[in-house]
């Protein structure tokens, strides 16, 4: 074949750029690609593949695509932890002349990819995949407001990890920190496709944020029962509309910053270069105004995760409903004026580097509030130590001191020294680990038996429990004290060995972390065996408050038999302590969304235009974007969208439930 | 419980003792300052944070459903006293966290020329400062020494208790310039000059590197700082005068090509305009400076004439290969010549000088605070003003 066709047809990809000369790399994709293989070997044996297609990627049921949200970010978690322990191994045996097990080369890719994997493919799809399934059950909605949409933005989110995962074994992720700052990520300092994979792999997972962005807006503002004012809707539902506010908001910031990087080295332009007069500093400041909201889109739902959890499980009604509420509010609209603390080294004058030191201190301000209204849910309360209540102690514990090691960087001078250092690393890590994963355990741990109708198992969820908190404080305590040490990020080998005890120290929190995930992983799997006893039929195990637990678990596809009427923002409660009894009659035909397989067509498409931009298939490239217009286009013809489900068929649903729980209260 | 508490932290103290904590035991006064703002803004917000871990676990531990003796109030959900208290709490600590910083940050502006040596001994006249012009490179640090006509590489020197001004460029991309020892960081970005301002009180070798990623050789991007008496100061000086290596254009073109792990260099002589070139991307021949383009643009530009005025590059940096839909890798073309260009450069630069020597040394304080380089301060500025405001670091 002659070399231009060659070149035409794969770009500039060659059996050069397989990573076959790094062990480490092969090793990874063996293991890989024979789980791979099990898996569908295991899914075609089992003939399951149309059971899933129909029933579960095709779907438009919220509760389904919350549910593969989740699997999205456990499997990504899997991912992001892989290279967060390889780092950690990397640092704890760099010392003496030794250069570790790793090259820079590698090295820099997994630190990049640990940071990128993390915030984009597993605290995103775990966030995103709680709202979606809660918040239409909390507002009482049998569904989103955009079904298909909703479907289409789960599929490209999967599209864009996809990207991510390619770039292990295609190529390779860039070299340039979580946040590809340029002239380092611009074409003449990373010619190769590392950069590219960054770019295109968030484009196309950005699509599906900001689209389930604003699907869960309108869901929250037009889709609520009825009674259920803004000021009775659950707090998870408030935080997660206030979240969904900061994603439609931020994220086309995003989107346009990456476009003009991606100009800058497609076509030539020259917004971020040195020369010409590009400004790299444009980059790091619209980078940050969506960085920093960012931070917040992923707490605040967790926020709303531990009010429902502190009030559930002390059995009280949350204390200071309305302040938690405007606290929300306030943290939201203050998150977009605190970005320049993220580079106050730039240069920016003092009273600029003041200005935003100061605005981030006043949202420690609301925070403190919630903090202080979680406790005084606890005051005299009657607190059942359940799970998720471990979870959310355990936070309010851990996340106070990452909340004060944050107000402390907020003070500029104290950031000079402490800027990149391993203590701002300790930092974000104890926000984002002490808030958002413990949030996020909470949450699984509170709403699985919602979504699959048993608990998960306690033994094993206690054991994970244990392993993460002394796991983080092993892992990040030791990072603190490197940074007061003067220890920067990123680095790869060391010189001073006095240093090593404190990484080794680190790498063993790293591994009793580890042994949490697969505690983890264990507690759901003993959990599925033992379904059976940990079997409720009741759909309100722990006594809850908010409406999701007023039907069945799994609930059924309409979610509500009849809508409900709302008097409370503890609706459910307020619902039990007036004797509110189940409806056994007079049901309708309801009428729901579709399946429809586009979501998974468009996200294919999107994932081989990304590719062909990446390797420079211009061919490919153009034909998948051609084909995604016509798909588009084509599935707006598709007027079979809906259909009713009949109302003896609902009847049927019902009855089988009135059946299930009379025979529970027989056994009572 | 007291006990095992404290052979619990046995094991941490010995582990602390043994290492250097260096950001919290400076030698530069600057750093000092800054340390001692980090200690009592931690010190500040403990007084919200200890009440509120002690009250999660007291409540925690209280109010189990086990407790018999616990009262219960299902339905208590509001009081305004106390949410005035919760409010109110974090506001107070963060009105006097809020003006520390205002102060904080203007008295230690990496910008702002440093006012005293060390506490009690303030910048006179006599404190001409030492001038430095740094330049990171892919992965090393170069040092230019003006006063002297000497330059280094991975190697920094200053005599203890004399203001260091330091100017701050990179070649390619975005790095840090961080010494703990000295003072807090400031980045170092290309075609852009930053400023530090510091002073060294204790003599002694320190580490500083880059703070801020820039590629492979990164972790290897260290060098050595040392604080001299005056003396060991000249002597070192000397040695590098002594050197055979004169920093011209052509040797920095070399040098700039990426590399790890270098060892120490002196240049005993340097291009005085070799700087400036850097900071304006014309260390090549025949390349126009970005000051020079700018000028020129001020002035309404050069028309349709100018967008011609471009030569094909040759070599640029390290991997300059255009992007894959651009135009053929290009440079604005220099239209005086080198002396002229030079000339100019050295021109705007001396600007920088005007402010020395300092009309006023007295220090900052409370109202009446001035952005740093203004000129005089407000006439009101010496009536009776807020206690608080008149706090100083």
């Amino acid at each position: 074949m002659p070399e231009s066709l060659t070149k035409f047809i794969f770009g500039r990809l060659t059996l050069e750029s397989l990573p076959l000369h790094e062990p480490i790399v092969v090793a990874t994709f063996v293991v890989v690609a024979l789980g791979g293989l099990a898996l569908l070997g295991a899914v075609t044996y089992f003939k399951l593949w149309g059971y899933l297609w129909r029933e579960w990627f095709t779907s438009v049921d919220h509760k389904k695509i919350g549910i593969m949200y989740m699997v999205l970010g456990l499997v990504m978690l899997l991912r992001g932890f892989s290279d967060a322990i390889m780092m950690r191994l990397q640092q704890a045996i760099a010392f003496n002349g030794s250069e570790g097990y790793l090259n820079a080369h590698h090295y820099d890719q997994i630190f990049t990819a640990h940071g990128v994997i993390m915030i984009f493919f597993v605290a995103m799809p775990f966030v995103t995949g709680l709202m979606n399934f809660v918040v239409p059950l909390q507002i009482g909605a049998r569904d989103v407001s955009f079904p298909f949409l909703n479907n289409f933005s789960f599929w490209m989110t999967v599209g864009g990890a996809i990207l991510v995962m390619a770039s292990l074994f295609v190529g390779e992720f860039a070299r340039t920190g979580w946040l590809a700052y340029p002239p380092l990520s611009g074409i003449n300092y990373s010619p190769d496709v590392g950069v590219d994979y960054y770019i295109w792999a968030l484009q196309v997972a950005g699509v599906g944020t900001t689209l389930s962005g604003i699907n869960l807006i309108c869901t929250i503002i037009k889709m609520r029962a009825p009674g259920m004012t803004m000021m009775r809707m659950p707090v998870f539902t408030w935080t997660s509309l206030c979240t969904n506010v900061l994603i439609v908001a931020s994220f086309p910031v995003l989107t346009a910053v990456l476009t003009l990087l991606a100009l800058d080295r497609y076509v030539g332009t020259n917004f971020f270069t040195n020369d010409f007069g590009g400004n790299p500093m444009m980059y790091v400041n619209l980078i940050w105004i969506w960085g920093h909201p960012e931070v917040y889109i992923l707490i605040l739902p967790l926020f709303g995760v531990f009010s429902e959890v502190t009030s559930t499980f002390s059995g009280k009604r949350l204390f200071g409903y309305t302040s938690m509420v405007y606290a929300t509010v306030v943290i939201t609209i203050l998150s977009y004026l605190v970005w320049l603390h993220h580079f106050f080294t730039m240069g920016s004058g003092a009273s600029v580097n003041s200005f935003f030191g100061i605005t981030t201190m006043i949202i420690s301000i609301p925070t403190g509030a919630k903090m202080f209204n979680w406790l005084f849910t606890m005051y005299r309360g009657r607190i059942r130590f359940e799970l998720p209540m471990m979870w959310t102690v355990a936070f309010m514990l851990t996340f106070v001191v990452g909340g004060m090691t944050g107000v402390l960087l907020a003070v500029p001078p104290a950031d000079f020294v402490l800027h990149n250092s391993l203590f701002l690393i300790a930092h974000f890590h104890n926000v984002i680990i002490g808030g958002v994963l413990f949030g996020l355990f909470a949450g699984i741990a509170y709403w699985w038996p919602k979504a699959f109708g048993f608990r998960l198992d306690p033994f094993w969820g206690k054991v994970s429990f244990w392993c993460w908190v002394l796991g983080f404080w092993f892992a990040f305590m030791p990072l603190y004290i490197l940074g007061l040490m003067g220890v920067t990020r990123r680095m790869r080998v060391f010189d001073d060995p006095s240093l090593q005890i404190w990484f080794v120290i680190a790498a063993f929190g790293a591994v009793l972390i580890a042994a949490g995930i697969a505690a983890f992983l264990v507690q759901i799997f003993v959990s599925i065996r033992k379904r059976a006893e940990l079997v409720d039929v009741t759909g309100d195990p722990w006594d809850g408050r908010t409406l999701e637990w007023s039907t069945s678990s799994p609930p059924p596809a309409y979610n509500f038999a009849f809508t409900p009427i709302i008097r409370d923002n503890d609706a459910w409660w307020d619902m039990k302590k007036a004797g509110y009894r189940r409806p056994l009659s007079g049901f309708k035909p309801i009428h729901m969304p579709k399946n429809t397989g586009t979501g998974v067509i468009l996200a294919v498409f999107s994932v081989a235009l990304g590719f062909g931009l990446i390797w420079y298939m211009w061919w490919l490239a153009a034909l998948s974007f051609v084909c995604l217009i016509a798909t588009a286009i084509g599935h707006t013809f598709n007027y079979h969208r809906d259909f009713d489900i009949p109302a003896a068929e609902v009847a049927q649903t019902e009855e089988a439930r009135t059946a299930l729980l009379a025979a529970e209260g027989a056994r009572a | 419980m007291k006990r095992s508490g404290a052979l619990l932290l046995f094991p941490l103290a010995v582990l602390l003792s043994g290492c250097d904590l260096v950001v919290l035991a400076p030698a530069g006064d600057v750093a000092a300052q800054q340390r001692d703002l980090l200690v009592v803004s931690t010190l500040l917000m403990l007084l919200i944070i200890v009440p509120v871990m002690v009250l999660t676990v007291f409540f925690a531990w209280r109010y189990r459903q086990s407790s018999t003796t616990a009262t219960y109030t299902p339905d208590w959900d509001h009081s305004t006293k106390l949410e005035l208290v919760i409010w109110a709490a974090p506001l107070l600590v963060i009105i006097c966290l809020g003006a520390l910083t205002w102060l904080g940050t203007h008295l230690l502006d990496p910008y702002r020329r440093i006012d005293r040596i060390e506490p009690g001994q303030p910048v006179t006249q006599n404190h001409k400062p030492l001038r430095v012009e740094v330049v990171a490179l892919d992965w090393k640090w170069l040092f230019i020494y003006p006063d002297y006509g000497i330059a280094s590489v991975n190697e920094l020197a200053a005599p203890v208790n004399q203001p260091i001004d330091f100017r701050i460029t990179s070649s390619t991309v975005m790095n840090s310039f961080y010494i703990p020892a000295l003072a807090g960081q400031i980045y170092a970005m290309p075609a852009m000059e930053t400023k530090l301002h510091a002073v060294v009180n204790r003599p002694g070798t320190y580490t500083g590197f880059s703070a801020n990623y820039s590629g492979a050789g990164f972790s290897g991007m260290r060098f050595a700082f040392h604080g001299l008496s005056d003396q060991a100061f000249a002597d070192w000086v000397n040695q590098t005068k002594s050197a055979q290596a004169a920093l011209t254009r052509e040797s920095y073109l070399e040098l700039e090509r990426p590399s790890e792990h270098e060892p120490v260099r002196h240049y005993a002589s340097i291009d005085p305009d070799l700087f400036g070139a850097i900071l304006n991307l014309c260390v090549e021949p025949g390349k126009m400076c970005m000051n020079e383009m700018m000028s020129i643009d001020a002035k309404g530009g050069l028309g349709l004439a100018g967008v011609r005025n471009t030569l094909p590059l040759q070599y640029d940096k390290v991997a300059r290969r255009g992007a894959v839909f651009g135009t053929d890798p290009s440079y604005v073309a220099s239209i005086c010549t080198a002396e002229e260009a030079a000339a100019a450069s050295r021109a705007a630069r001396n600007d920088d000088d005007r402010d020395w020597p300092l009309r006023d040394l007295s220090p900052l304080r409370g109202v009446g605070l001035l952005a740093p380089g203004a000129g005089t301060r407000r006439a009101d500025a010496e009536r009776p003003s807020l206690g608080l405001l008149r706090f100083e670091l």
